[in-house]
């Protein structure tokens, strides 16, 4: 091997000197700019540099999937294979481009030109089939490549209100578009404790990130502590297959994420904000960096607060708080044992208040409009409006906004309802009927299923609850008649084993024995006792798994048991 | 605790608190030389009153609380991960997670073709062999070799998830690293994963006049 010259890497991570161990990723990400790998030798520099032990920088190069310690392709297509994708041919798809350029999935050719991945779900859903080529999401890709969207994402947004969308769809990614932070402006003029008083219980505002937590006792916890460093996190780590809604307003609207983080700011008493955002979405990354300038030149950020973005490097369980920390602190994203929760010791072991990005975009609208008028959309329990991500086996997959308490079944109307029957379509389309809903994966891979029986059910988070559903990050994945649910669990089992951090013993072990029988059976190899064996891995990862991963990872599968007991015995 | 009335002191762990009152509680990743991460989840009881078992090792026994050591949830987590473990790895030196798996009735061979964490002998240094088809990923030697004793962070993770193993800088020999043979990785491995040099020959049936053979090539400062 020629050997590697070291001499563009120093200017290249310099500036992350100062950050020690924190400027970790940053640094890697840089270095991997350069080589288009991590070879050993600019591992150890980058280790030198930032006095990181070089076993340490090991770990973390290997904890990440975007981080490479051997050769690949100088391109490399991503092709997303999670559920969404899969329904609209991602299989098709790959296998298509691995025979063309004669590599198995993961594989690079000789030359080094090409590396062809299958990717977790990318955050494209409702542009399925869709893959991620270098820094470009390539959408609605057909089955022979020829034909595709490429760089940026249209945006599908749809619903009834636009309160949260108002801004999207026309790409307000510049102030003079977005125009002044009135909502921030307002809120310089009330007390902190009015602005947390306002986001609290009187607009009964809960995290819309999955857990449902509520705001403003994040908030009024972490205002309370006494402390000469507090941290507000915009959770941009956006993962949950099937989500794509925080892709929308980071593309769309991002000025109204900073305005939500300047009024958090505010309210807590903090001067530092990052914006955590997934390395799978590298394209929005200068639409953010752009951003930021502008604040900072019309004096919104600089002054009392400033915000730094910190890009990930594909690892689903960065989306949880505290693994998130531990990445932005130049770690393995473990999650970390709670409590101490993060409004008393988060980042830097610092009070820290992380919020979601749709949570965030929420904070203008209260602000500016009042907690009474913004309770006027919802219902008592979950005021306010809901982004709800539509994707699958309807005609028009996209990002709906309504208020909390709209049906299923009128989401699903809004969505154009079921899809065509395609087939059919193509040969009479007077005689084309549209498909049966067979099941709704709800809340994403962590989430559970639902069935035409559902289609009543208030999307709220008290009706779904009482029907022992999540809402978690507002998925709503559609799968009609004709799909093998035995195929989607399959996807879900394996995006659980791919992404599980491997720290604690249920999830670590649980995701992969749950993997293998779910392949089994969509092999259609059945053995006795199967569903017992999967009814104590996935009781085990939901009881006594240390985070939030493994505690849903057993979710979907346990609930598709409930709904389809047909589906794990031989017929 | 189990509907016994005890007392703890303040701070106490659940764990602490039950093994002074003479309530068994199973643990695999815990040593008290090390910082307690909660990995296993063997320790988990359920508190009531909360949504998820907690890990008997790290919470603290508080005032009123109410804990089943030995609830149906509890005993089902701690059958399956062991369960589990046996699929994984050569757990033959591991003498007291095999009678947890008797007392817990925990079948080893309850996942029939489940993939395991196999490796080669790791044999690269005069002090320790490596075998990581025992080794179960309670992040005792990490934990040692790191702030919790030595300071010298020779070995970290490799991969995750499933996946995950000890490994060196980019899979270094153990001479190659900042290692400084200290042997306190070896000492608080609970599986013979990390084994001393000198009985891993024993075992391989050497003699120990061969094994003196091995070392006579060093020379004696005078």
């Amino acid at each position: 091997m020629s050997e590697i010259d070291l001499s563009p890497l120093k200017p290249a991570i310099e500036s992350y000197i100062p950050l020690g161990r924190s400027g970790l990723l940053p640094a890697l990400h840089a270095a991997q700019k350069i080589y288009g790998w991590l070879p050993r030798e600019v591992a150890a520099e980058v280790a030198k540099t930032l006095r990181v032990p070089l076993a340490d920088v090991h770990g973390v190069i290997e904890f990440y999937a975007l981080f490479y310690n051997e050769p690949v392709g100088r391109k490399i297509i991503r092709v997303c294979t999670d559920p969404a994708c899969a329904l609209k041919g991602a299989d098709g798809l790959l296998d298509h481009l691995c025979k063309h350029y004669g590599v198995d999935p993961g594989g690079t050719t000789p030359d080094l030109t090409l590396t062809i991945e299958q990717s977790p779900c990318l955050g494209l859903c409702e542009h399925a089939p869709a893959a991620l080529v270098d820094n470009c999401a390539e959408t609605n890709i057909s089955p022979d490549y020829r034909s595709f969207d490429t760089c940026t994402p249209r945006s599908l947004v749809y619903g009834t209100i636009r309160e949260l969308t108002g801004n999207c769809g026309n790409s307000t990614t510049t102030l003079e578009k977005y125009g002044e932070y009135a909502a921030y402006k307002k809120a310089l003029t009330m007390t902190p404790d009015e602005v947390i008083a306002e986001t609290d219980k009187a607009s009964g505002l809960v995290g819309r990130g999955g857990a449902a937590f509520p705001t403003g006792i994040k908030w009024g916890s972490a205002a309370k502590i006494q402390s000469d460093q507090k941290y507000i996190v915009c959770n941009a780590d956006e993962s949950e297959p099937g989500t794509f809604k925080d892709r929308v307003l980071l593309m769309d609207d991002p000025h109204r994420i900073i305005e939500g983080m300047c009024i958090t700011a505010y309210a807590i008493g903090a001067d530092k904000g990052y914006i955590y955002i997934r390395g799978e979405y590298p394209y929005i990354v200068p639409v953010l960096e752009n951003v930021l300038e502008e604040a900072r030149a019309a004096g919104y950020l600089g002054k009392h607060f400033d915000v730094e973005i910190r890009v990930g490097a594909g690892a689903y369980i960065c989306g949880e708080e505290t693994a998130l920390f531990e990445s932005i602190e130049g770690k393995r994203g473990f999650p970390r044992v709670k409590p101490p929760f993060p409004t008393t010791s988060g980042l830097f072991g610092k009070p820290t208040v992380i919020n979601n990005v749709e949570t965030l975009c929420n904070l203008p609208l209260i602000i500016s409009k009042g907690s009474v008028e913004y309770r006027k959309l919802g219902t008592e329990m979950s005021p306010g409006p809901k982004l709800f991500c539509v994707s699958g086996d309807v005609e028009k997959p996209g990002l709906y906004e309504v208020p909390f308490g709209v049906t299923l079944r009128e989401l699903l109307n809004l969505a154009g309802g079921m899809r065509f029957d395609f087939a059919q379509h193509e040969v009479r389309p007077e005689q084309s009927r549209r498909t049966e809903l067979k099941a709704v994966l709800f809340g994403g891979a962590a989430g559970a299923f639902a069935t035409a029986e559902h289609l009543d059910v208030k999307l709220t988070f008290e009706d779904l609850r009482a029907v022992g559903l999540p809402l978690g990050s507002g998925v709503v994945m559609v799968f009609d008649e004709t799909r093998d649910l035995r195929d989607v669990l399959k996807r879900l089992g394996k995006f659980f084993a791919h992404e599980s951090c491997g720290k604690c013993y249920p999830c670590q072990l649980g995701t992969q024995r749950q993997m293998e029988i779910l392949n089994r059976l969509a092999a259609g190899d059945f053995r006795e006792g199967d569903s017992a064996r999967l009814q104590d891995v996935g009781w085990t990862m939901t009881d006594a798994s240390l985070c939030g991963l493994g505690q849903t990872a057993g979710s979907a599968v346990l609930s598709a048991m409930k709904l389809f007991p047909e589906l794990f015995v031989e017929r | 605790m189990d509907g016994k009335e005890i007392t703890a002191e303040e701070n106490q762990s659940l764990l602490e608190a039950a093994r002074e009152n003479g309530i068994d509680i199973p643990t695999i990743c815990f040593h008290e030389a090390t910082t307690a991460n909660a990995l296993c989840r063997i320790c988990v009881v359920e508190v009531e009153g909360m949504r998820v078992l907690q890990p008997a090792c790290i919470v603290k026994a508080a005032n009123q609380m109410k804990v089943q050591t030995r609830s149906e949830r509890v005993i089902r987590s701690r059958r399956a991960i062991l369960e589990m473990l046996a699929s994984t790895i050569d757990l033959s030196e591991s003498p007291e997670i095999q009678k947890m798996m008797q007392e817990y009735g925990a079948d080893a061979n309850r996942f029939p073709g489940a993939e395991r964490r196999e490796s080669e002998v790791r044999d690269d240094n005069p002090m320790y062999v490596r075998d990581y088809s025992k080794c179960l990923l309670c992040w005792r030697c990490v934990q040692v070799c790191a702030d919790d004793a030595q300071y010298t962070f020779a070995i970290n993770f490799s991969g995750r998830g499933f996946e995950t193993q000890i490994g060196t800088f980019y899979d270094r020999a153990i001479p190659e690293t900042s290692c400084v043979l200290c042997g306190q990785c070896v000492a608080v491995c609970p599986t013979g994963a990390l084994k001393p040099k000198r009985e891993f020959l024993l075992e391989q049936g050497m003699t120990p006049q061969q094994i003196g053979v091995l070392n006579s090539g060093r020379k004696k400062r005078k």
